[in-house]
């Protein structure tokens, strides 16, 4: 009897050893499946809107994703105060140019004014919202600061947390 | 300790070491198949045949291949196809093999579905084989990255953003897979490594799981028959072949396997020297760029009928978004076969001809998928969106309203009988 609480005991022991190093392994494994600090630290992209004309869409990289500035004043394009970056005098669209439902990139049509996705049909208007199709949310904001006439993207600057509700 | 004489034969020492004798006789001479069955029966042969031709293609390709995003594309369109010798054969192998080996991967489970071979303790070969259907399509999703086009790269991206659906972890989760904020170097490289190591490696586990599986309920016959396999095979060994209903499978059964493997051979090499276009999609000769989005974006054609039932439902429900919505359908899709034998619910085990509405509603399914296979392929427009959403719904209505309530029928009428 005494025995056998000792065996118990043994294998218990042994069992929990075992239990603790797996999940120390699957903890390591888990680490090393994540992004490396490289790519998580790499990312601003900074663009000077200065020279872009109205009318203009532009299309930049931050991140590897595709980034939409619109510059809309002295425009007819539609334009929205909670949607739109004001830099200066200009007004801008600025969004992450991907599809919200499954990531594709949406193109710019500008005689129908909207942003229209190939794979599943989405579409979006010049703020950004999605008016059609499967996509069950606007365009995303990226994180951006404004310096001047330049836009910061990756940083979080007092008019981004303004636009996303967050000041 | 076991008694070792001095062998006679190089045969009879392995064979004291190793037993050949026995184990020739369990795996092959005595291992009892059904006479009553017909080529369809055929397909397990021609599908451990399309993995073994996937498995030395791959091998050559690997030896030519780069995992790296700068490297991959010319790699497989430069080297393996203009510059090593046979490169291309090997290359159109693979990719013929891929798409061939899901063919007969839905014809081997709607012979089960068609005969109900799912249950009566058939139900671990059921299972074990829907992992395999299920690790074969991470297989040819994964291998599908490696030429790193146009294709390969767009459908990771919708690929790996799915995962984006599952609540709360959803986004980290998307990046977690990816190790990168988008499809990159890292995802190419850890996808590259489930496709030539550990998803093939879990791949022949199961499949010895699968075959395992088989020993105890045995294969099942043309007309759901119970046979008493043991005194089946007392009858076979004691030379009343004719009257005996069961075979060894090795060398009588494999004979009739062998015949239907050449016949396909002949369909395969066909495609691999005639038609191997089907497998290799323009779009994906241009290289990967993550900038541009190919204007219409489609999977291949094994994957259609669930990416249909994916984008089907096109429309808010309430509180529910219709990407939600898709995503759920999307997701029972993918797992409803597994619940096949639980969703049967008649214990009656024979060929659908004979099960009357359970008949129809095999034929059904069969021309719902492939329905929904076609316009799958369709940009979901006017209406081919409506039609893939009837579809959608079709399908999930046979499976889980339809399914229960016909053999739930049937299941009365048998109990009746007796």
């Amino acid at each position: 009897m005494a025995d056998q609480k000792r065996r118990d005991f043994i294998g218990m022991v042994f069992g929990g050893f075992a239990a603790a190093g797996g999940a120390a392994a699957l903890y390591a494994m888990k680490r090393t499946w994540d992004p490396l600090p490289s790519v998580m630290a790499a990312g601003f992209t900074t663009v000077d809107l200065s020279p872009m004309k109205p009318g203009e869409f532009r299309t930049v990289t931050w991140r590897g994703k595709p980034i939409f500035i619109l510059k809309k004043d002295h425009t007819d394009l539609k334009k929205c105060d909670d949607a739109d970056v004001k830099v200066g005098e200009g007004d801008y669209l600025v969004r992450i140019g991907l599809c919200t439902h499954l990531g594709c990139i949406p193109a710019w049509e500008p005689g129908k004014q909207i942003f229209k996705c190939a794979c599943h049909g989405g579409e979006f208007d010049a703020c950004g919202a999605n008016t059609f199709g499967p996509p069950p949310r606007p365009l995303d904001i990226p994180p951006f600061k404004i310096e001047g006439t330049k836009l910061v993207l990756g940083e979080e600057g007092p008019e981004y947390k303004k636009l996303v509700g967050k000041a | 300790m076991a008694q070792f004489e001095k062998a006679n034969s190089v045969y009879e020492w392995l064979d004291q070491r190793l037993a050949l004798t026995k184990l020739t006789k369990v795996l092959m001479t005595e291992y009892w198949i059904p006479k009553n069955i017909n080529f369809l029966w055929a397909m397990g042969v021609v599908l451990m045949t399309m993995f073994k031709i996937l498995l030395i293609s791959g091998i050559f390709l690997l030896m030519y291949y780069k995992p790296d995003t700068k490297l991959a594309f010319d790699s497989v369109n430069y080297t393996i196809m203009q510059e090593v010798w046979f490169g291309w054969l090997w290359r159109h192998m693979h990719g013929v093999a891929a798409s061939v080996v899901f063919l007969v991967i839905y014809i081997h489970m709607f012979t089960g579905i068609y005969y109900g071979s799912y249950k009566r303790g058939r139900e671990m070969i059921w299972l074990s084989g829907m992992l395999l259907f299920v690790t074969f399509s991470a297989e040819a999703f994964s291998g599908y990255m490696l030429p790193w086009g146009q294709m390969s790269y767009w459908a990771a991206q919708v690929i790996t953003n799915l995962f984006g659906g599952i609540p709360f972890i959803g986004d980290e989760l998307v990046i977690w897979i990816r190790g990168n904020f988008y499809v990159a170097d890292a995802t190419l490289t850890r996808f590259f490594m489930l496709h030539v190591l550990l998803l093939p490696l879990v791949i022949m586990g199961i499949i010895g799981l699968h075959f395992y599986s088989l020993r105890i309920p045995h294969v099942n016959n043309q007309e759901g028959e119970e046979i008493d396999f043991d005194a089946e095979a007392e009858k076979f060994k004691a030379g009343r072949k004719a009257e005996a209903k069961v075979i060894p499978f090795w060398p009588v059964f494999i004979s009739k396997d062998l015949f239907v493997l050449g016949v396909f051979m002949i369909f395969y090499f066909y495609l691999v020297f005639y038609h191997y276009n089907f497998a290799m999609d323009p779009i994906n000769f241009d290289p990967a760029n993550p900038m541009k989005t190919p204007p219409h974006i489609y999977p291949e054609w094994y994957f259609l009928w669930s990416y249909e039932v994916l984008r089907g439902f096109f429309f808010d429900v309430g509180p529910l978004s219709a990407m939600d919505i898709g995503l759920m359908a999307f997701g029972i899709a993918n797992v409803i076969f597994f619940l096949m034998p639980w969703l049967d619910r008649s214990p009656v085990v024979a060929p659908a001809h004979k099960r009357g509405p359970f008949f129809i509603w095999f034929w059904v399914l069969l021309v719902d998928m492939i329905v929904l296979t076609i316009w799958g392929k369709l940009p979901p427009t006017g209406i081919n969106a409506w039609i893939g959403f009837f579809a959608s719904i079709t399908f999930l209505g046979l499976l889980l309203v339809a399914l229960p309530m016909i053999t739930k029928q049937e299941a009365k009428r048998a109990g009746g009988a007796a």
